[in-house]
């Protein structure tokens, strides 16, 4: 299959099934591109992730946009966001036309109600698959460590939590010169 | 970026109520996809039709993708130095810690109580020791809902 349209329909599947937000797409990703197809490694992947957080904008897009250019240029990173797109996009506005009978669809709350806690176990699934690559010694675990504090406890925006645990990874691991 | 819509349009240009703005974010917060193209969705629908919601859309993501454009054109020459991947080394197991934060918050707003236990435990459990694919899991934890939660809703 022509490369095009396999970042097409690959992302297509993982915007169709992108419940909950940019987090749970993290599995996804992980599974399809960089398990699977093998398109990228996992630390680039956390790389992306780390800066569609400091930039504006949805995860899915960010990485759609980032792995289509980086595989094929503009028209691959073009292809990317579409397909991550469509479907969603088709959803809600089937759902926008006929907004005041799905207010009232008991079947799809039910269904909805399902897919919540799933979406907490598939992102606390990606929880584990970054850490695997993420904490390779004990510098890494010390970083993550004191970033769960400020972001739990003295409530730092995750801009910052990046910014400060960039500046670790330069000062733990030495400024090449 | 919900706040920054909320004001926009309900505040700023007045186009849809407060009510009807939470209504369409509870709704269309539920469906896959990001939520600030499915609310782009939902006001450009109610505001000029389809071809509104196709202007939302492609509006609200163009930023991102120009922005990310211009990141990866820019992140894929200086990647391999060393100065950035020691970064990047830092910054991993920061990303970690703010995933387990989103988490922990989730875990909170949902109530990690019975079905909802069993079912993001499962979940979580397939995912790491069985290699089920996540679209299997939100698949069969959607069959799962509607079968708790109507034997819930008939009592």
């Amino acid at each position: 299959m022509n490369i095009l349209w396999e970042i097409f329909f690959s992302f297509l599947k993982i915007g169709a099934f992108s419940f909950g937000g940019g987090y749970a797409v993290i599995s996804m990703i992980q599974k399809d591109i960089i398990l699977d197809k093998g398109w990228i490694n996992a630390e680039e992947f956390i790389d992306i992730v780390a800066i569609a957080e400091m930039t504006p904008g949805p995860i899915a897009v960010n990485s759609s946009t980032y792995l289509g250019y980086k595989m094929t240029g503009i028209l691959g990173s073009l292809l990317g966001t579409i397909g991550v797109l469509l479907v969603p996009t088709l959803l809600a506005l089937i759902v926008s036309i006929y907004f005041n009978k799905f207010k009232h669809l008991d079947w799809v709350k039910w269904v909805l109600k399902g897919i919540r806690p799933a979406v907490l176990g598939i992102i606390a699934a990606a929880c584990f698959t970054i850490g695997k690559v993420s904490f390779v010694d004990i510098k890494s675990v010390i970083i993550g460590a004191l970033i769960f504090i400020g972001v739990y406890k003295l409530k730092i925006s995750p801009i910052l939590a990046i910014v400060i645990s960039g500046g670790l990874g330069l000062i733990l691991y030495g400024m090449p010169v | 970026m919900v706040p920054v819509i909320q004001r926009e349009v309900v505040e700023n240009k007045k186009w849809i109520s407060q009510d009807e703005f939470l209504d369409a974010i509870a709704l269309t917060n539920s469906l896959p996809g990001p939520l600030a193209t499915n609310t782009a969705t939902y006001v450009g629908y109610r505001m000029a039709g389809i071809p509104g919601a196709v202007t939302g859309v492609l509006a609200t993501a163009l930023p991102s993708f120009l922005i990310i454009l211009a990141i990866a054109v820019f992140f894929t020459t200086i990647k391999d130095s060393a100065a950035v991947q020691n970064i990047f080394k830092g910054i991993r197991p920061a990303v970690v810690s703010l995933i387990t934060f989103a988490v922990i918050k989730l875990a909170k707003s949902i109530g990690l109580k019975s079905k909802n236990l069993l079912i993001s435990l499962g979940t979580l459990l397939g995912m790491v020791f069985l290699n089920i694919h996540p679209i299997a899991a939100v698949i069969v934890s959607g069959i799962l809902g509607f079968f708790f939660f109507r034997e819930e809703a008939a009592k």
